[in-house]
Formats: C-alpha cells, sequence, structure tokens
C-alpha cells in the first residue's frame, strides 16, 4: 500500500459522517430522478426555497416540508415523505395471520387498536367467520378509548405547536391515564396486539368497569380544562380561526378523511354511514363544523373525546356477557388447560404457533374510521397462511395531500398550525 | 329431476349491480364478479382512467379512496372470474360514492413486460400519492402522473421492493467504516 492510498484510508474511516459517505454511491439508470423532493424548477428567482425538516420538533416525527417562500409568506409547500419506512407491508407477506397485529399494531402508533381491529376484520372476513357480541363490544370499547388517547395527544402537541406550551404537559397527563387503562386490560401501554383475528387476545380483567369509568372522568375534567383555556382563549383564536381552510370538495378529490373532511360541513363518518362492529347500537353523534380551518379540527377532535366516552360509558354498561373470541378450533388457540390433558390441543396449539391458520383464498377490503380517518386494509390470500398482500390504506398518508391545498398563501408560523391540525401519524404514513 | 342450481341462469352472465352493469354497458369487455359482498369490476387497464372518469362523472362516485396494485408471481391459487386473462400484476383501485354510500372495486391485469397504466390523478388529485407509492414499491408506472417519482423509498434505490422476486432484507446494514455492500 502506498502512503497516499494508507492516508486516504485513514482519512474515511476517521471521518465522522462514515466512511460510506466519501464513496460516490452508484445510481441506477431505471430510476427517474426528476422532481423526487425537490421543485422542477425556480421561474421567478425571487422565491426562497426551506426545508422544513424532516428532524423539525413540529413535524410530528420526520416529516420533510419543501417550502417555496417569498420573505414570510408561503407560496407553496410540498410534503416529503419516508423517513420512517421499514416495509412493514413486505413483513406482512413473511407472517402468519396470527402474527400480522403485532406489525400492523405499529404503523398508527398513536391509536393502534384501530389498525388490528382493520386487519382483524380483513382476515375474518376471508375466513367468513363471525365474531361473538362480546368480542365486538370489547373491540369497540378499545378503539373508542384508543380514539380518546389519540386525540388527548392531538391536543398535546397542537397546543405545543402553536404556542400553548402548558397542552403538552396537560395532553400528556390525562393521556397517560388511558395508556394505563390499556396496560392494565392488555399488558401493554402501546401497540397492545389485543384485537386478533376471531376476538381479542384475553377477556377484560377484574374490575376494569371502575378503572374505565375512573379514565373517562379523568379525561371529562381534562378536556374541560383544555377548553377553559383555549377555546374562548383571543390568542388561540388568532392563531387558528381562518387559517389554512379547505373545502369539502377540495377533500373528497383528494381522499382526505376524517376530522378534517368533517371540519369543512360534511358530517362522513364510517362509524354511521357503514357500521361496523356495534356501531349501529349505541347512541353517538357525529361531529361536525363549517369552517374547515384550524381552529375546527381543534374543536372536532375536542368534541369526539367527548363522543367516544359516550361510547366508553355505554359499552360498561351494556357489555354482553359471552365468549371474548369465536370458538373455531381452527383459528383460535385452545385453552392452556386443555394443552396438559388433550393431545389434539397441544397440535391445534403447536400447529397455530408455527404454521398458522390457512384463510381461503381470495381478496378483500375493510374500511374503519380510525381516529385520523378511513382506515382501510386490502387483504389478498391464496389459501396460504400468509397474506399475499396485506396493503394498509393509512389515513395520514392522504391527509397529508391536504398541505398543499391548505398552506398555500399562508404564513411560515400558520404552516406550522397546519400541519399540526393535519395530525399526521408518520408510521402510518410511511409504513 | 333439475335442481333448481342446475337450472341455466341468464342472470348469471348480468352483473346484479348497477354500477357493475353500467360500467359493463359502457366498457365492452369489462367482467363484473362479487368478492366476499363487495362488488368489483375487472377493466382493461387501458381503460382504468376512463373508468374513473365515468365513475366520478355519472356514478357520482366522489372519492378514490385507494390505489395500489398486487404482484401475483407467486400465488399459488388465484380467484378470478371467467374471463378474465390472468397476468402478474393487479392495479387495485377502490372507489367510494358518499352521496350513494357504496363502494365499487376496480381491477386492472397488468403484464410483467409493460407494467404500465393511465393515471388517475387528473380524475381523482388524491391518487398522487398512493401511485407514488405503487410505482415505488411495486414498479407499476402510471403514465402521465405529474411527478412519478419515488415517495418512500430513497431516490437511489435500485428495484422495487414489494415485487415477489424482492427478498425482505436484501441489503446489509451499512456500518461505519465496512465496505459498500452495493
Amino acid at each position: 500500500m502506498t502512503t497516499a492510498e494508507h492516508d486516504l484510508d485513514r482519512l474515511e474511516a476517521q471521518t465522522d459522517e462514515g466512511a460510506q459517505e466519501l464513496r460516490t454511491r452508484s445510481r441506477s439508470r431505471e430510476v427517474v430522478l426528476a422532481g423526487g423532493g425537490m421543485w422542477p424548477e425556480d421561474e421567478l428567482g425571487d422565491t426562497m426555497i426551506i426545508n422544513m425538516g424532516p428532524q423539525h420538533p413540529s413535524t410530528h416525527g420526520v416529516l420533510r416540508l419543501m417550502m417555496e417562500l417569498d420573505g414570510e409568506d408561503v407560496v407553496r409547500i410540498k410534503p416529503v415523505v419516508g423517513y420512517l419506512h421499514t416495509g412493514m407491508e413486505k413483513t406482512a407477506e413473511e407472517l402468519t395471520y396470527v402474527q400480522g397485529t403485532t406489525n400492523v399494531s405499529r404503523m398508527d402508533y398513536a391509536s393502534n387498536f384501530a389498525n388490528e381491529l382493520v386487519f382483524s376484520m380483513a382476515v375474518e372476513r376471508l375466513l367468513d367467520v363471525e365474531v361473538p357480541p362480546r368480542a365486538q363490544w370489547i373491540r369497540m370499547m378499545m378503539c373508542e378509548l384508543s380514539r380518546m388517547a389519540s386525540h388527548l395527544l392531538f391536543q398535546a402537541t397542537n397546543g405545543m405547536d402553536i404556542g400553548a406550551v402548558s397542552m403538552m404537559l396537560y395532553g400528556w397527563r390525562e393521556r397517560e391515564e388511558v395508556l394505563r387503562l390499556f396496560e392494565f386490560i392488555t399488558g401493554l401501554r402501546m401497540n397492545c396486539n389485543y384485537i386478533r383475528p376471531g376476538g381479542v387476545a384475553a377477556d377484560l380483567p377484574d374490575g376494569w368497569q371502575e378503572r374505565v369509568l375512573e379514565v373517562c372522568d379523568t379525561v371529562e375534567a381534562g378536556i374541560a380544562e383544555y377548553d377553559a383555556l383555549l377555546t374562548e382563549n383571543p390568542i388561540w383564536r388568532e392563531r387558528t380561526i381562518g387559517i389554512g381552510r379547505i373545502t369539502t370538495e377540495e377533500c373528497l378529490e383528494r381522499s382526505i378523511s376524517g376530522p378534517i373532511l368533517r371540519s369543512t360541513g360534511f358530517a362522513w363518518d364510517l362509524r354511521k354511514a357503514q357500521p361496523y362492529l356495534a356501531y349501529d347500537q349505541v347512541d353517538f353523534d357525529v361531529v361536525y363544523t363549517e369552517n374547515g380551518d384550524v381552529f375546527d379540527r381543534y374543536r372536532i377532535r375536542l368534541h369526539e373525546i367527548r363522543e367516544s366516552m359516550r361510547i366508553v360509558r355505554q359499552c360498561v354498561e351494556r357489555m354482553p356477557a359471552g365468549d371474548y373470541r369465536v370458538q373455531d378450533k381452527k383459528v383460535t388457540p385452545p385453552p392452556r388447560a386443555r394443552i396438559d390433558e388433550s393431545m389434539e390441543a397441544l397440535i391445534h396449539h403447536f400447529k397455530l404457533f408455527t404454521e398458522g391458520f390457512k384463510v381461503p383464498a381470495g381478496e378483500t377490503y375493510v374500511a374503519v374510521e380510525s381516529p385520523r380517518g378511513e382506515l382501510g386494509c386490502y387483504m389478498v390470500s391464496d389459501g396460504s397462511g400468509k397474506p399475499v398482500r396485506m396493503h394498509i390504506r393509512g389515513p395520514s398518508f392522504y391527509n397529508l395531500q391536504a398541505i398543499e391545498p391548505m398552506g398555500g398563501a399562508s404564513l411560515v408560523a400558520d404552516a406550522v398550525a397546519i400541519v399540526s391540525s393535519i395530525d399526521p401519524i408518520m408510521g402510518e404514513v410511511d409504513r | 329431476m333439475t335442481t333448481v342450481d342446475d337450472a341455466p341462469r341468464e342472470a348469471d352472465h348480468e352483473p346484479s349491480d348497477e354500477v357493475a352493469a353500467a360500467v359493463c354497458a359502457r366498457f365492452p369487455g369489462s367482467i363484473a364478479a362479487e368478492s366476499h359482498g363487495q362488488v368489483v369490476v375487472h377493466v382493461d387497464r387501458a381503460a382504468l382512467a376512463d373508468v374513473a372518469r365515468f365513475l366520478r362523472d355519472e356514478e357520482r362516485f366522489t372519492t378514490c379512496v385507494d390505489i395500489t396494485a398486487v404482484d401475483h408471481l407467486r400465488t399459488a391459487a388465484r380467484v378470478l372470474p371467467d374471463g378474465v386473462t390472468a397476468e402478474r400484476y393487479e392495479v387495485v383501485a377502490n372507489f367510494l360514492a358518499h352521496a350513494r354510500n357504496r363502494r365499487v372495486r376496480i381491477i386492472a391485469q397488468v403484464p410483467a413486460a409493460d407494467p404500465v397504466v393511465p393515471t388517475l390523478t387528473g380524475v381523482y388529485p388524491g391518487t398522487g400519492f398512493p401511485e407514488r407509492e405503487t410505482y415505488d414499491l411495486l414498479g407499476i408506472t402510471f403514465e402521465g402522473h405529474p411527478d412519478p417519482t419515488r415517495i418512500l423509498m430513497p431516490d437511489d434505490w435500485i428495484g422495487h421492493p414489494l415485487r415477489k422476486d424482492t427478498g425482505a432484507a436484501r441489503v446489509p446494514v451499512t456500518f461505519k467504516g465496512s465496505p459498500d455492500p452495493r
């Protein structure tokens, strides 16, 4: 080795950035690079392009916003995503249906129950399995608690993004109570993997009614505080009213759903329109407002916590007795006690957790209303123990497209409020 | 004796669903099917954008909820209605009519040799992101897309990870100082 080569090697090894960054990276010709995170051209030349993110505290994870600025006015915003992509749909193709919920649970980590639910419902539809009523009601209660936790998280981060920093503490405080309840019921605070194909993982523990009602009371007191702190607060109203407006038509053509769509005066909620679980048997209202701005999206989510609480209280009151999972031996593992005394039970248990169960060939699309909008699962099975394709239609992924109509002709400070009001969960965007 | 099931039924060839029937009437060669209670119409891939425009303008399907694709390279058993020629890829689009509160799914077969379909962005701008995702992960090109770039994978990525001939985790993790895996 010559001295020069040696020096080069030493230099590469000592660079903070990592040796691989110093080498030229081979690029494939089949990839079209025009665009990809870049504006085509800057026609006028008097605007400035600024990247907000990927690591910016108000981008809720790793979202990069390319903003074309004219002074402090935003001319255009383009969201650039993919920083959190971990190939979860590819992973799903290598997991059995029993393992699948663990995977999808990690997509929308702020409301994991909705993801587990939509996956399980897709599997159940392909299997043609009817879930017992108690399982349906448990699922519904957990999904609504999860919606509360998710919207509380929104209240916390939205408050902080706009400048009401104490909201971060308050929102987190109430959300933590809900997460403690999740831990009590499922064993885990987040990514609970509780809703499984065929039912839920375990029955509700003793004394769950008191705990659930306690949490509801705590959250109710909490959101009354948020309401008092923010809703009539002149500074808050100044920062949010009329900011980031979007119309119903823009929402519909851009596949935007959930609270953003409802804030434009379009009362569309899949829980009412296309009821699943037992949503047609409980009493609740769809919250909607008319203005489609940041303030309305804040208000809708605040009131949706109250509506979810109504559903949760009805669940506590009317929880049916019976099985918490379907008693189909091909899908459901046998009870632990049976394994000790029955050979068949042992075999079933072993087969279920090694090979998994087989799902008949077919394809289906199932949609539920997650806290962020329509959460869909498109599943294709070929009769084996693993899906051919498991595609999650994450509402945040589509809702991020609202940034462009919302963010044009706003100020930089408003752009932060706008992104925050979309409430994107990047785990679900990038999957 | 002829049982009910043995009797020839004309209705089998006529889609029972009104939207499926309308699509089949307008686009000859389309085949309507039913999948677990959901209406599915298999259309020619070249007509995909026209079908979307028809659904939006005449059948009041306000939103294209989702567009994605499936790679059937290794699918052991495929469920396809009679008359549909199976190809390697399927592009799947779900539509929702809010006013009618109903859905329809449009599926187009796409051959491996020429994985190109027309873009729906001209009809539903909301398909901009998911079409980029489908291109990125499965290598289906949407002709006429205003921004046909990768969205989830890095721009210099080679290949399309969700294709069945791409293994999972083939690219080793690069540690500081280790030789470039590529």
